[in-house]
């Protein structure tokens, strides 16, 4: 494949004598929209879980098998320093209670004790908000609290609290499924212009949205990867008959 | 039916309200009355006159309050909030747990055997009395619930916020100073404040170790009087002068606990962070 960022090579992971993920093998693209789907349970967020090594956060976590970034083990990497190259956007919207929109977004930096002079705060900013869509909107109220913002709002205020920091993968575990249409909407089209210097992994439950989207799909089953490929052929013509029966919605 | 039954039941929430209230109303109305009357400038900054004599002040024991909580305050906050901190990274493990139960007996210790034990490790090693060992009997008193005000409110604040925070590629360390801790900020402010409170009204650890002192004193290897203590001596003595400003000074504890209190309650409140 061309282009690869990511390898995932016969990797298992799970807790304690649960199994969740099964000998998965899967090759990221650069600078495109992977979608992972499959029904509630089969180890989507797990999987994403582990390519920054979140997974290993919770108690009797293990995993074997190896995931690259660009040739790189990321076990073998510092997980401080890999989670500022692969960041991570969560479900609900959770900016930082405690901090100001404008704190928010440099929130990787100022907690980590990065110091920044005033201006270079103000360019990353303002280029941050200016990336997700957010500037327009907050530029008169950056010292408001981030959690004043909408449902929304917040969420692309947290996916600029990642891009703040340059990562060169963003890993989304359904970022738009507690929002409304028009922000999901937003969200999408926002990713999709992102993709331009970044590369995508999402995690989605909305098959359309999926497909309206990604440029590949993963589709995973009771922890095995059973179909991955260009999404015009999987949503087309799916090789695997539970794909077939997922996407046509007979199960979910 | 249905309605009487749910008559009944709001009058007797009523009946039971009020009960449990009025004592608090009988006491608030006496020491008003007896107190008020007491309490002037030259009373808040003068000092007591020689027994028998009438007039003078409680500014001894003002200050010796404030000496006292401030030592307390000075070991038992930063301790307190590093062991709350220790309590809540280990709260899943056997060690964790033990010394949670450890803290519990520690504030379950009646205040007057913390005073005997002040006694014994500080007063008699020292060979007097002093500000510094009744201070360290308040602290004995403070650090269990500085512990436990700082640990419960830790465990509430979720663990998606630690998440995002690690995923941001922030170092537990700083995870936990900087977005736990300011968090928690309010609720550790607030417990901290109650417990300060609590130990203000405290008599029984003083009786053995800052003894009490009718000498305005700021050394703290000295006896020092303070608030409550001097409520007990003078009820204790047989001057009805003494009786008098003994109501005053307990007027003027009551306020210093409540506004305590209340400034609590405001720092929650305008602090309060939503999750």
């Amino acid at each position: 494949m061309e282009n690869r960022i990511l390898k995932i090579e016969d990797f298992s992971a799970g807790y304690g004598n649960l199994t969740i993920l099964k000998n998965i093998n899967l090759e990221i693209s650069k600078n495109k929209i992977t979608a992972i789907m499959g029904p509630s349970g089969c180890g989507k967020t797990t999987l994403i879980r582990c390519i920054n090594r979140m997974h290993e956060l919770k108690k009797d976590a293990f995993h074997y098998g190896k995931i690259y970034l660009e040739n790189e083990n990321i076990f073998n990497m510092n997980p401080v320093i890999l989670r500022r190259k692969v960041g991570m956007v969560f479900q609900k919207p959770n900016p930082f209670p405690h901090m100001s929109i404008y704190e928010n977004v440099l929130a990787g930096y100022l907690i980590n004790g990065i110091k920044l002079k005033k201006a270079e705060k103000d360019i990353i900013v303002e280029e941050t908000l200016k990336k997700v869509a957010l500037w327009d909107e907050v530029k008169d109220k950056l010292y408001l609290r981030g959690t004043y913002l909408s449902g929304g709002q917040q969420q692309r205020l947290c996916i600029a609290r990642t891009l703040a920091l340059k990562p060169e993968i963003l890993l989304l575990d359904e970022p738009t499924s507690s929002l409304d249409p028009k922000s999901t909407f937003e969200i999408e089209r926002l990713l999709e212009k992102l993709k331009e210097n970044l590369t995508i992994i999402i995690v989605t439950h909305n098959i359309s949205q999926a497909s309206r989207i990604s440029d590949y799909v993963a589709f995973l089953y009771l922890g095995e990867l059973v179909e991955f490929g260009k999404s015009e052929k999987v949503f087309t013509s799916p090789t695997n008959k539970k794909t077939e029966e997922y996407l046509s919605g007979k199960f979910g | 039916m249905k309605i009487f039954k749910d008559r009944i039941f709001k009058f007797l929430i009523i009946i039971f309200t009020i009960i449990s209230i009025l004592p608090l109303f009988f006491i608030f109305f006496i020491i008003l009355k007896k107190g008020l009357s007491v309490i002037n400038l030259n009373f808040l900054l003068s000092l007591p006159k020689p027994p028998g004599e009438t007039g003078g002040g409680i500014l001894n024991a003002i200050v010796g309050t404030f000496l006292l909580i401030f030592i307390a305050s000075l070991i038992s906050i930063p301790l307190g909030i590093f062991l709350g901190i220790f309590l809540y990274e280990y709260k899943k493990r056997k060690i964790g747990e033990i010394c949670y139960i450890f803290i519990d007996v520690l504030q379950g210790i009646p205040s007057i055997v913390i005073g005997i034990v002040a006694y014994i490790w500080i007063v008699k090693k020292m060979g007097h009395f002093s500000a510094f060992s009744g201070g360290f009997a308040l602290f004995l008193i403070l650090l269990p619930i500085v512990i436990k005000s700082t640990k419960e409110t830790l465990d509430m604040i979720p663990f998606d916020l630690i998440e995002t925070s690690l995923s941001l590629g922030i170092t537990y360390p700083r995870t936990i100073l900087k977005v736990v801790l300011p968090c928690g900020m309010s609720g550790m402010m607030s417990g901290i404040l109650v417990g300060i409170g609590r130990i203000s009204g405290e008599t029984a650890p003083l009786l053995f170790t800052a003894f009490g002192s009718p000498f305005l004193n700021l050394n703290i290897l000295k006896p020092i009087s303070s608030l409550p203590h001097l409520i007990f001596t003078y009820t204790m003595s047989p001057y009805d002068d003494w009786h008098r400003q003994a109501w005053g000074c307990a007027l003027l504890l009551i306020m210093i606990i409540l506004s305590l209190n209340i400034i609590s309650k405001i720092i929650v409140k305008k602090w309060k962070i939503e999750f």
